[in-house]
């Protein structure tokens, strides 16, 4: 439940602590770098983050980036003398160091993430075979073959669980043709190779575009210089190229409702419509406001009337996916198939009640002293400092974001919040899926 | 899961963190503090010794349960007011149901550790709600049992294969209990299973973060201290009888992929006296890390890898302690085309190799270094020193179990791993559990099959 409410409210500082000093820089070959000193624990992460998330997928080729996320740790080409590497001798290396990589793709960003210890030799060493996962990956066909039987066979079994096909249901209703609502499945699998990852990487892991984000127990100098390590191997390129735009998600015509017939415990109930992205000036008032309405914990408008009052369900919330673009708006929840009906009944009613009338000025500040006060417990570990940070490289906030966060949310009053719930929904307009109910 | 929260191993190349204190209150509660001054933050939580392994038949799932309806207030806090105060502060809050232990905890500005601390302790001695609110919750539960259960073929296998491999331990049955029991649940067994078993002498509080031991201490002694003493009830030891051969069982479910469970008894790690069930219990820990604990280990590569592969996924897993009986499983996703059957020889086939031939100073090397790694990683949560700090206290171990731990594990050999691979695995300690995925149509039951494995019921 709380894996919810935390989507959107990653993002939220504090009052009372003084300011998270970020040091900020750019490389010589264009890359930004956002760096906070957590000398607390001999540990250090980097996150590098580049545009080449699943909106860059080709069409037809659907899951093109996360495979090439996962192919990167699957061997290293021979370099300056060094012998190739498969995946097992990486893995052992790996544990070896007591270290970890990961190249993860969501919607919008493919993010490399490093995690090591800081005695100098473990360090030196993870940074050097990072660098070369990140600058020579192999590729190896053979391997690709396998991992994607893999891989369809959990398409697979995950297209027998409800939540999967309900939630596939919601974002192609939502999003239409948007990349934001291509699926990976069989098909798109079968039109990808490893040509296709190569080509990937050259077009989009572009250094001069690069976003880069540092927090443990190194300073600016350590930091510059493992850097400079870690990314010797990409290639520098005298211009940055500009990659295509991407469109902007369409807004929903008229309101679809979907009616899936489907045997399981319990229904599954998705309502939504398109979002904001996250550079939208409503983002602080919808942020404090869905806090109210369904991001609370067990304090919210639907928690209240669809659990507590009148336990239609375990788990109910509404939250906004704000990305490059609109991510869609989305109230979920789970309910026995009987009682889908009334339970979308209900939250129907929460929802189009708070766009109407907004929420009371009670609420607001109940909503403000949660979030204000604590700010500090969005910031309590290197972990969750480089969520922030790496949000704050990626949409060019401010450095200041930090501090000022809680400034901003204090501003907010009800009226903007009935405003600009109005502004960004239309209750009246938007997608409804039931999958799985019985009347 | 397992690993990275049982083998919490400090390493000698970190900065010494503090460490935790333990106190006990007049009435016997035990309080745990440990000072963690990077953020100005603090964690907040109860202990309470007791979970689904206490309940008795026909009443399966109280625990977790009690874990709902103390969210539903006492004479002094009405009904949603603890949430709302706590949102209130700042705070996060939930709380967990296991076998072993229920667990209360919110996450707070440091300077909220009085307010949390004076509702924590009212709801601990004063709980209290109209049937209404019973008659409520009980339907939230059984949705959450919907969610967890009914619609996750793997977590239905996981109860039948407990099910199956525990015939007189209470490890036997659900955490969120069988449907039926919560369909026959009333308000008095919530009420009778509070009393008998919130007694200060059987929880801890824990307190990690930015804080002054002095000034928890003080704090604990004017609310938690002010509870009456009460008798923790006697526990019976429903002893597992031994195993005298291999059990079976069947699962169909909605389900594309088969899935197979392979579990065997193992002997619990009770605390650091060198027992030769202690000691096996941490070889046995190393084995499943040689077999599972880094990418491309054993039976990733032997099953999982290649063209012809038996296996699209197989791991391996030691429970190692608990209040309750330890099982070490292997367990795999058979490739399309292979049988379940096949892959079980193969699992088996990777435990032989072990015990003919040894495993090689470099694996043992490797995961012992990565467990190094990981214990400082996790230092980066206070949440997780709370959780870590709260479990050992469940199972009766010293705070310092994370570096004893370690130094206990660095002194066990290849041979050791090799001796354990050779005495543990026989036929008749056996539990197998087989998922036979049933295509097409989903003739889904609607009358009950249950549960939880490693998962536990939060709120």
């Amino acid at each position: 439940m709380k894996r919810f409410a935390w989507l959107f409210v990653c993002l939220v500082p504090m009052a009372s602590w003084a300011g998270i000093p970020i040091q900020h820089w750019t490389m010589a070959t264009g890359a930004k770098v956002y760096l906070v000193e957590a000398p607390g624990i001999p540990m250090v992460d980097v996150e590098i983050e580049f545009d080449a998330g699943s909106r860059r997928d080709p069409s037809g080729q659907s899951g093109l980036a996360t495979a090439t996320g996962r192919m990167m740790a699957k061997g290293i080409k021979a370099a300056n003398g060094q012998p190739a590497m498969d995946e097992n001798q990486l893995g052992e290396a790996w544990a070896d160091l007591g270290a970890m990589v990961n190249a993860n793709a969501g919607n919008d960003r493919m993010s490399f993430s490093l995690r090591s210890l800081t005695r100098p030799e473990l360090l030196d060493a993870a940074v050097a075979l990072a660098a070369r996962q990140l600058a020579a990956p192999s590729f190896p066909s053979e391997v690709w073959l396998s991992e994607r039987e893999r891989w369809v066979a959990t398409i697979r079994e995950s297209n027998t669980k409800p939540a999967t096909q309900a939630g596939k249901a919601f974002n192609q209703a939502v999003f239409g043709k948007h990349p934001y609502g291509a699926e990976i499945d069989e098909a798109s699998l079968r039109r990808i190779d490893t040509t296709a990852m190569a080509q990937f990487v050259s077009r989009h892991l572009l250094l001069c575009q690069a976003k880069i984000s540092v927090v443990g127990a190194v300073n600016r100098a350590q930091t510059e210089r493992l850097l400079n390590q870690l990314l010797s191997g990409l290639p520098r390129t005298a211009s940055c190229p500009q990659l295509p735009k991407v469109p902007e998600v369409s807004p929903l015509k008229e309101a679809i409702t979907l009616r899936i017939p489907f045997e399981s415990a319990q229904a599954h109930v998705f309502i939504g419509q398109p979002g904001i992205p996250r550079q939208h000036p409503d983002f602080f008032a919808l942020t404090l406001g869905n806090y109210i309405l369904g991001g609370g914990g067990f304090v919210s408008r639907l928690t209240e009337q669809v659990r507590e009052k009148r336990g239609l369900s375990y788990s109910v919330y509404s939250y906004f996916s704000p990305g490059q673009h609109a991510g869609a708006f989305s109230v979920g929840l789970q309910t026995r198939p009987d009682q889908a009906a009334q339970a979308v009944q209900v939250a129907t009613d929460v929802l189009s009640d708070f766009v109407r009338n907004g929420p009371s000025e009670q609420e607001v500040q109940a909503a403000k002293d949660f979030m204000i006060g604590g700010f500090a417990l969005r910031l309590d570990s290197n972990r969750k400092l480089l969520d922030n940070l790496s949000n704050i490289a990626w949409f060019d906030l401010p450095l200041d974001y930090l501090d000022t966060w809680s400034a901003e949310i204090d501003k907010i009053t009800a009226t903007q919040i009935q405003q600009a719930f109005a502004r960004n929904l239309q209750p009246e307009r938007m997608v409804t899926v039931i999958l799985g109910a019985k009347p | 899961m397992g690993l990275t929260l049982l083998l919490a191993l400090r390493p000698a190349l970190a900065q010494t963190p503090p460490e935790a204190q333990e106190f006990t209150l007049p009435n016997g509660m035990t309080l745990i503090v440990k000072v963690d001054k990077r953020a100005p933050t603090a964690v907040h939580m109860l202990w309470v010794r007791v979970g689904s392994m206490d309940e008795v038949d026909g009443v399966s799932g109280v625990a977790h349960v009690l874990e709902h309806m103390l969210f539903k207030g006492t004479a002094k806090v009405k009904q949603g007011e603890f949430s709302r105060r706590v949102a209130a502060l700042g705070g996060r809050e939930n709380a967990f149901t296991n076998k072993d232990y229920t667990g209360y905890y919110q996450q707070i500005p440091a300077n909220r550790l009085p307010e949390v601390m004076a509702l924590e302790a009212d709801r601990f001695a004063n709980n209290q709600w109209p049937d209404v609110e019973f008659t409520k919750e009980i339907e939230v539960v059984k949705e959450e049992r919907r969610m967890r259960t009914y619609d996750s073929p793997r977590m239905v296998i996981y109860e039948q294969l407990y099910a199956t491999q525990f015939v007189a331990s209470p490890y036997r049955r659900p955490i969120i209990g069988w449907m039926n029991d919560l369909d026959a649940m009333t308000p008095q067994d919530a009420r009778d299973f509070y009393r008998r078993w919130y007694v200060p002498a059987n929880a801890a509080i824990v307190v990690v973060g930015d804080v002054d031991v002095a000034e928890v201490k003080r704090l604990a002694e004017t609310t938690y201290g002010q509870i009456p003493a009460g008798v923790v009830p006697q526990r019976k030891p429903r002893e597992e009888p031994t195993q005298i051969g291999t059990r079976r069982v069947l699962v169909k479910a909605p389900a594309d992929q088969a899935y197979l469970a392979l579990s065997w008894k193992v002997p619990n790690f009770s605390g650091f006296d060198a027992t030769d069930d202690n000691r096996d219990a941490l070889a046995l820990t190393l084995l499943a890390a040689v077999l599972d604990g880094y990418s491309g280990a054993r039976l990733d590569r032997a099953l999982a890898q290649g063209e012809g592969r038996l296996a699209d996924s197989a791991g391996a897993s030691n429970t190692m302690s608990g209040r309750g009986p330890q099982v070490f499983m292997l367990d795999a996703v058979p490739a399309k085309g292979k049988t379940p059957e096949q892959l079980e020889a193969a699992l088996r086939a990777q435990i032989s190799k072990i015990a003919k031939e040894g495993v090689s100073e470099a694996e043992m090397r490797r995961v012992k270094a990565q467990w190094m790694a990981s214990n400082v990683y996790q230092r980066d949560s206070i949440f997780n020193q709370a959780r870590e700090l709260g479990s050992s206290w469940i199972e009766g171990m010293p705070l310092d179990s994370a570096d004893r731990l370690m130094d206990s594990l660095s002194k066990i050999t290849p041979a050791h791993v090799q001796a354990v691979a050779a005495k543990y695995f026989g036929d008749d300690t056996l539990t197998v559990a087989t998922l036979l995925p049933q295509a097409g149509a989903r003739a889904f039951p609607r009358k009950p099959v249950a549960g939880s494995r490693h998962g536990e019921a939060t709120r």
